[in-house]
């Protein structure tokens, strides 16, 4: 049994589970003309566990991880790093959502108290310390997400790539059950530690590795990689833009919290394996990512090969040890902040009625509103990754990694891809800069959404700025898995 | 001790007052634009008048010193730093002088100008630059230094930019200096190879390391690597000082502001080449090949440069070319190694040249900007100031015995004369037949001037006056030094041990310490050998002829015209350096500029490369879009393929 200290331990994770629990109640009984309380629920969910999150690590000892339920749960700097961040992240998307679904009459409570759901998920992906906790984790965000996709009912279009999301989805999950179950059965335990330890002993045992393929394959998915890929274009073109950007972003930094623990902690020793795959699962992502994206003409669906070129990028550092690892977690960082901050903008153009899905729809963005055309150059420049943006160094970062474990071919690919992919980025800035705007609408954007976009997108430059320290963060929060 | 903040103050006030004038000259209007820059100016040069003095005195020890440390690439240090000796000093002071002066005087010769405040910030940056270029105490800065009034004197050749003689002068001298630049760079980056430093103190150290080592510039020859170096620095003073062929800017330059043709192409700027050769001594001392190079251009430019002023009718261009001519004396001295007495030329030159340009420029100005001497004639009763200090400075320039022209002009002479260097006969034959030039180009010049009858138009006689006191007073002042400096300084710069440490000169090439030994004196004494000279009899040569030909016999020039109708178009054309570069270099650049741009440019890069590339991801991209085809089960089993894939990969 447990008892009042595992509690403690995952307290952050209670707190959201019961104030997702309370919104959905609160949003069956609350007056449609007072429901601006549920998103003041929902971001003072955010607040109150990021404080509690944090709390730990600013008291005077130094932080030390400790598990819980009996070692199934874990609460260390690498979690919690990545909480802090997913909480930011899931703030600014409930702001940009709210305007956006009010204009649709989709403002419910379900979707906040799914947001938290999903939340609740993605920190327990960041925290399971044992084969079944991440699992449920994942189910979790995953069953939030199918529902999510799918919020607007009677959006032909939703309906379908909710469906295409959820049978997909499905897949990956028995295939990532399947390779858990042969892990399972060749460790003899759910634990990442006993795992790792078993691995070490055996690293070449059929069973494990064969385990190991199947777990990938489900890490894969989750995290959008070629080529199991297909479903993030359709997904996040057929969702309401509002969902696109909570799926587009915090959970990124879940499925790579996923991938570290199984990967790096549970599979660690079989890094000689699982390497060359994910550096072919990089580079097919980076080639296949670009490659689409040159076609596209919807913004959504470009941002979504984009994000599964991104994906790639990311993977190169898992190819290079704990650097690797660091400047992976850095990259993945930066990338939710600018999928948040690029959706954000998308949610934010779409007033009532409009529907901002192309590239055409941003023309002239830069004589309606130069401030906000700015913010979206910042975004989009440092998704290219150009200096001195973010994105640039991120790239750099992870590209190093890669080199320093010997990929000189990966990475040439890999710099290659990233000139061609600079091509589409490019369009959209000229597109905004300059075309001719075909309406002369107003932007509206509440004082809150704006305070968010400039937050993301400024910090585009300000991150530049802070890489050391934030570098610093990421190789101690690995050092200490 | 100096002390490093009072060197600051002097190389950034000028700076700092560039910046008010420049971007806030508005706002601060034309009284504040050169109230702040003259400030700034005034206040550097009493400063550098102090450090002079002080070594003047004997009671300065050279400052050097890295301030700050700008870039570290390897074992390669790029400080900015101050190297303030004896020789920085003289530079120092006569830089802030003349500036200072051209500045008051400005206010006089720009005052209806709409460009006030900007050419104020320009001649401060220009002072700013000038002296981080002579204080320098690395190469790096000195490029730097070299650069930047290279830049300057761009943007005041070009001031007035709505003229199209104006700006095609200013990209030529760009251009040209180029050419020079890229010399001076490739020195640089052979000291750089060579000593692995770019500090002065550390490269003259080791300076006797080179010798003998050779480079091998082209495949199959062997360059003694210091005489490379020295050829590469020199060719950059080449650039900057105007020698032939290098020369064909200065003249043009002439297109801009009088006061800047004072300050910048005749004062200073020009006089960089000398000093950083000057400076370089203990370099050039090991390359007796060098020497000789520097030696022969200095002596062709001093000779030929001379003869193509006498048949210009432009005041400024005539000015112009006189300068070309004494910068080739100053090389010749160099060539020589005399060091100290190419510093003291260009000391002395300093002061009764810009006094000529700025008494040309005053003459300008009570012309209404009228240029052509053609066009004047009798102004000595009308400019009685202008006349009088334009005698002084002609008298100097000429090197009549006791003005200051004469004690520095006398001296190279005589050291090329007791020179053995290779050339050097030749060197002394240029040096000498130019006095005769100079006296031929100078004295016409204050006929056709001053004298004779007036040619301007009715209009123009009209409104003949003085000009106002900003402007005469930096002529008075300008004066005083072009007869006073050569009594003054000869001594102890020429034979006393003012230059002691600094300029290096092997003994058996000291050609200066024994013209000290066996004909110098006292100063007094100097200037009554001079009386009895080659170079005087022919200075008077001159005067007479000019004397005959422009007082009495006006008609005699028409008649020389047509005797020596040949030689009179070579020298009216320039010896076609000019077009010879117009039609080589510049439509050859172009030529080939467009080929490249239209074969390689357009064809290769942008039509295969860049477009070609664009062409065929664009093209793949397109091919390979239909894969996601939005069904389902096509997505589900490329997942299972790949999973397939993947584990066959790894099982078997």
């Amino acid at each position: 049994m447990f008892g009042w200290s595992d509690l403690v331990t995952a307290l952050p994770e209670i707190i959201v589970l019961s104030m997702a629990c309370l919104v959905l109640l609160v949003g069956l009984v609350l007056k449609p003309e007072k429901d601006g309380l549920l998103v003041s629920l929902t971001m003072l969910t955010l607040v109150f566990a990021a404080l509690v999150t944090l709390r730990d690590h600013l008291g005077a000892e130094a932080f030390v991880a400790r598990e819980a339920f009996n070692g199934a749960f874990v609460r260390d700097t690498f979690g919690d790093v990545l909480k802090l961040f997913m909480y930011m992240v899931m703030a600014a998307v409930v702001v940009f959502a709210k305007q956006y679904l009010r204009n649709r009459s989709l403002f419910k409570g379900e979707y906040f108290s799914l947001a938290l759901f999903a939340l609740v998920g993605m920190m327990v992906m960041v925290s399971g310390n044992n084969l079944v906790t991440l699992y449920l984790g994942l189910e979790l965000l995953a069953l939030s997400s199918y529902a999510l996709v799918a919020f607007d009912r009677n959006h032909l279009k939703a309906t379908e790539a909710a469906v295409k999301y959820f049978v997909l989805g499905a897949l990956a999950s028995g295939m990532l059950l399947y390779g858990l179950s042969m892990v399972y059965g060749a460790a003899g335990s759910l634990q990442l530690q006993n795992i790792a330890q078993a691995a070490a002993t055996q690293p070449d045992a059929r069973l494990l590795i064969l385990g190991l393929v199947f777990v990938l394959v489900g890490v894969a998915f989750k995290l959008g990689a070629a080529p199991f890929h297909m479903w993030v274009p359709d997904v996040y073109t057929g969702a309401p833009t509002a969902t696109t950007a909570l799926i587009a972003s915090a959970p990124k930094l879940a499925a790579f919290g996923l991938a570290v623990r199984l990967l790096g902690e549970g599979l660690g020793p079989l890094q000689i394996h699982w390497q060359s795959m994910v550096a072919i699962l990089a580079v097919l992502s980076i080639v296949i990512g670009n490659l689409f994206a040159i076609q596209q003409t919807n913004i959504k669906r470009l941002f979504a090969y984009s994000t599964i070129s991104h994906i790639g990028f990311m993977l190169l550092g898992f190819v290079g040890g704990a650097d690797g690892f660091a400047a992976a977690m850095f990259y993945i960082i930066t990338y939710a902040l600018m999928a948040a901050g690029g959706f954000g903008l998308l949610i934010v153009l779409s007033g009532k009625g409009v529907e901002v899905e192309n590239i055409e729809d941003l023309k002239g963005l830069n004589q309606r509103n130069g401030w906000l055309a700015f913010l979206m150059l910042l975004i989009i420049a440092s998704m290219a990754g150009f200096p001195p943006l973010v994105g640039f160094v991120s790239k750099l970062w992870v590209l190093k990694a890669a080199l320093d474990a010997g990929y000189l071919g990966l990475t040439i690919i890999a710099v290659i891809f990233a000139v061609i992919g600079a091509f589409y980025y490019l369009r959209v800035i000229k597109v905004m800069y300059f075309d001719d705007a075909q309406t002369d609408e107003a932007i509206v954007a509440s004082v809150d959404a704006r305070f968010f976009l400039n937050v993301l997108a400024i910090a585009q430059l300000a991150l530049v700025l802070l890489t050391p320290m934030l570098l610093d963060v990421c190789s101690s929060a690995i050092a200490a898995l | 001790m100096l002390d490093k903040n009072i060197l600051l103050v002097i190389a950034m006030a000028p700076l700092a007052a560039a910046v008010v004038a420049g971007l806030f000259g508005r706002k601060i209007g034309r009284t504040g634009a050169h109230l702040v820059t003259i400030a700034a100016v005034a206040l550097s040069f009493v400063l550098s008048a102090r450090i002079l003095w002080a070594f003047v005195q004997g009671q300065a020890e050279p400052f050097n010193e890295n301030l700050y440390t700008w870039m570290v690439a390897g074992d390669l240090r790029m400080h900015v730093g101050f190297l303030v000796d004896s020789l920085t000093a003289v530079m120092m002071a006569v830089v802030t002088f003349v500036s200072l002066m051209v500045h008051v005087y400005t206010i006089g010769y720009m005052h209806d100008d709409p460009g006030y405040q900007r050419f104020f910030s320009y001649i401060s940056l220009f002072t700013f630059a000038m002296l981080m270029l002579v204080m320098s105490n690395n190469f790096l800065q000195l490029f730097f230094g070299w650069e930047a009034v290279g830049l300057v004197s761009y943007l005041l050749i070009g001031f007035w930019f709505k003229k199209e003689s104006a700006i095609f002068a200013n990209l030529k001298a760009f251009l040209v200096n180029r050419v020079g630049d890229f010399g001076f760079l490739l020195g640089i980056a052979a000291i750089v190879m060579a000593f692995g430093t770019l500090d002065y103190v550390e490269v003259f150290q080791h300076a006797e390391s080179v010798v003998g080592k050779t480079i091998s510039i082209f495949p199959g020859t062997q360059w003694q690597l210091i005489t490379f170096i020295c050829i590469a620095l020199f060719i950059g003073a080449m650039g900057k000082s105007a020698q032939a062929p290098l020369h064909v800017w200065l003249p043009d330059s002439m297109e801009g502001p009088t006061p800047i043709s004072a300050l910048i192409h005749a004062a200073t700027m020009v006089t960089a080449g000398i000093f950083m050769v000057a400076r370089m001594s203990p370099l050039f001392e090991l390359s007796e090949a060098a020497l000789s190079f520097v030696m022969l251009t200095g002596a062709f430019t001093a000779f030929f440069m001379g003869l193509v002023g006498l048949v210009q009718n432009d005041i400024k261009r005539v000015i112009a070319y006189s300068t070309l001519s004494q910068l080739g004396y100053m090389t010749v001295a160099l060539g020589v190694s005399a060091y100290n007495a190419a510093i003291f030329h260009l000391m002395t030159h300093a002061f009764f040249k810009a006094l000529l340009f700025l008494g040309a420029g005053s003459v300008i100005i009570a012309l209404h900007h009228k240029q052509d001497m053609k066009a004047m004639g009798g102004l000595r009763k009308y400019m009685p100031v202008t006349f009088l200090t334009m005698w002084i400075g002609t008298l100097a320039l000429v090197g009549f015995p006791g003005f200051s022209g004469f004690f520095s002009k006398d001296i190279i002479i005589e050291a090329t004369h007791e020179s053995h260097r290779f050339g050097a006969g030749l060197a002394y034959a240029a040096t000498l037949l130019g006095v005769l030039i100079t006296a031929l180009y100078s004295f016409r010049l204050m006929y056709l001037v001053f004298y004779g009858p007036e040619r301007m138009d009715a209009h123009a006689r009209a409104h003949v006056k003085e000009s106002p006191w900003v402007v005469t007073l930096p002529l008075i002042m300008l004066a005083i030094p072009s007869v006073v400096i050569g009594w003054l300084a000869i001594e102890p710069m020429l034979f006393g041990d003012f230059f002691k440490g600094v300029i290096v000169v092997r003994p058996e090439h000291d050609v200066v310490a024994e013209i000290g030994e066996y004909q110098f004196h006292s100063p007094a004494q100097f200037v009554l050998h001079g009386f009895t000279g080659w170079p005087f009899w022919l200075m008077l040569l001159g005067l007479a002829l000019t004397s005959y030909i422009y007082l009495r016999r006006p008609q005699v020039t028409e008649r020389l015209k047509k005797t020596f109708a040949p030689l009179y178009r070579l020298l009216r054309n320039k010896y076609y350096f000019d077009e010879f570069y117009q039609k080589v270099f510049v439509r050859g650049a172009v030529r080939l500029g467009e080929t490249l741009w239209q074969w390689l440019d357009q064809k290769l890069i942008d039509g295969v490369l860049v477009n070609g590339t664009a062409r065929l991801v664009g093209r793949f991209s397109a091919a390979i879009r239909g894969w996601q085809t939005g069904y389902l089960y096509h997505y589900a089993l490329t997942m299972v393929l790949a999973v397939v894939v993947l584990v066959a990969f790894y099982i078997f």
